[in-house]
């Protein structure tokens, strides 16, 4: 590696989707909105890059297709894809869009982050590891790791 | 029709609760979680509707998350093991205001968070284990003092959970690396003497019965295992090496709970078993009687789909009154039920 600490030095840049086009009906509050897979996609999509001033979106880590809601089983999976196969910011990605779903969803919602299948080369590891709530909870102990993670995490709660 | 009901719902924690336990006695309720406290519980003998309230907070022990805690034999001393690395000795002190508890001893040594302790039945040893993937065994003193009898690095990944043999000084552990191991004093010496390999990821918890010749195992693979002990020389024709004794896995029950399960408690009195599970369900299980003891199947009695709000981390059966179950869960609350068979 030539460059110091980047891995990827110069990552592809994907199109952003425009916003999201509120109907008139979830502006009905009496109608409940499911959640879908727009929702935690619009909640994830602006998570930064640990590495690069980029977004989960611009850097097609998260994509709505890789994204299963079921409201009704208080079920979110999302599947991500790190930029390159021995990415070793996989796992703090991974835990940056848990935390976000964990603080921005109700806490009925069962998540799961996994890696896409066959996108890294210690997927069963990382998968492993982001399904651990016992070492999330303690990860999440230690002010550095936090301090990067909230890092990470700060433009998608804005 | 089998039915679990539930006693009452003690909110208090300020966080996750983690671990919940009982004193031998059956009389305190403990628990402990993310707010760093431990909390210890009795029967409001004022309330004639059976309410537990907390009588005592043991706060300004740990710095993190407090996993586990245990009470000794004895039932005159707590230990606490933390994220922060440590282990705590709780002594009960009787003054004029009261019990109160002290902490007067802190245990050091293990690298990273300690998951979880317990005491031995004979009140000689306490054992911890750690993401440091170690398992101390620590010899209880006559003054109070703890001495590291071993450190035991057989487990390749953090091990979860240790567990005592209800009568006689063997310890298990069940670990992320799927497996569970056995641990025996040999000349002076902590060897491991079994490793149990069946389930297919992390192993979060384990419960011996009452004899000591079976063991409950659940896991993240939604599974949970029942294994038995084989004794060298048996008339089954279950091969042992080393003149020490073979623990088979007899049982699988798989397709009922569709998340992890995170704990398992064996009812030493009625033989039930319990499974706290990450669905938010408890599940209530016995060994059906009828069926083969080499090959026995488990028959389903209870289920309570939402016992809790959020996940279930821990249950754990009344040692003295029949059939009473403690909970704790994400959801920041304990829950006491009474099984009705």
């Amino acid at each position: 590696m030539t460059t110091k600490g980047i891995e990827n030095v110069n990552p592809q840049r994907f199109v952003k989707k425009t916003k999201r086009e509120v109907t008139t009906q979830e502006e009905d509050e009496s109608v409940k909105d499911p959640i879908d897979e727009r929702e935690i996609f619009d909640l994830l999509r602006d998570i930064s890059d640990p590495e690069h001033p980029m977004s989960l979106e611009e850097l097609n880590v998260v994509q709505i297709t890789n994204i299963e809601v079921d409201d009704h089983q208080n079920s979110v999976k999302v599947f991500y894809t790190p930029t390159i196969p021995h990415c070793s910011m996989a796992t703090l990605i991974g835990l940056s869009i848990k935390v976000c779903l964990l603080r921005s969803l109700p806490p009925r919602f069962k998540v799961e982050v996994n890696i896409s299948p066959g996108s890294h080369a210690s997927e069963e590891a990382v998968n492993k590891q982001l399904a651990d709530k016992e070492r999330v909870s303690a990860a999440l102990e230690n002010s550095n790791l936090l301090e990067v993670v909230n890092q990470c995490i700060v433009k998608s709660l804005e | 029709m089998a039915r679990l009901d539930e006693v009452c719902k003690l909110p208090g924690h300020q966080g996750i609760v983690w671990n919940v336990g009982w004193n031998h006695e059956g009389t305190i309720l403990i628990s402990c979680g993310e707010d760093k406290t431990v909390r210890l519980w009795a029967r409001n003998i004022n309330s004639e509707n059976n309410l537990w309230v907390c009588h005592s907070i043991l706060s300004d022990g740990h710095q993190r998350t407090i996993r586990s805690v245990s009470f000794s034999p004895c039932n005159k001393l707590i230990a606490s093991a933390s994220f922060d690395g440590t282990c705590c000795i709780w002594e009960k002190k009787t003054s004029t205001e009261g019990n109160q508890y002290e902490c007067t001893a802190t245990l050091e040594g293990h690298e990273n968070e300690v998951k979880c302790v317990a005491w031995s039945a004979s009140g000689s040893f306490l054992a911890t284990c750690s993401r440091d993937k170690s398992v101390w065994i620590w010899e209880v003193g006559e003054d109070g003092d703890f001495e590291c009898a071993a450190v035991l690095s057989a487990h390749t990944q953090d091990v979860k959970k240790v567990v005592w043999h209800p009568h006689q000084d063997i310890l298990a552990s069940a670990s992320y690396d799927n497996t569970v191991k056995l641990f025996c004093e040999e000349d002076d010496d902590w060897v491991c003497f079994g490793t149990l390999k069946s389930h297919d990821s992390t192993v979060w918890s384990l419960a011996f019965d009452s004899s000591g010749k079976n063991l409950a195992t659940c896991s993240d693979d939604r599974t949970i295992k029942i294994w038995k002990e084989y004794l060298p020389g048996n008339q089954f024709g279950i091969a042992t090496s080393d003149n020490t004794p073979t623990w088979k896995c007899v049982c699988t029950l798989s397709a009922v709970h569709p998340r992890a399960v995170y704990d398992i408690s064996w009812c030493h009195q009625t033989g039930l078993i319990a499974t706290a599970s990450g669905d938010d369900a408890i599940r209530i299980f016995r060994i059906d009687p009828e069926s083969d003891p080499h090959a026995p199947t488990l028959e389903q009695l209870v289920t309570v789909p939402r016992a809790h709000e959020q996940d279930v981390n821990s249950v754990a059966w009344n040692p003295v009154i029949t059939g009473l179950l403690a909970s704790c869960s994400d959801d920041m609350h304990l829950k006491v039920w009474q099984y009705k068979g």
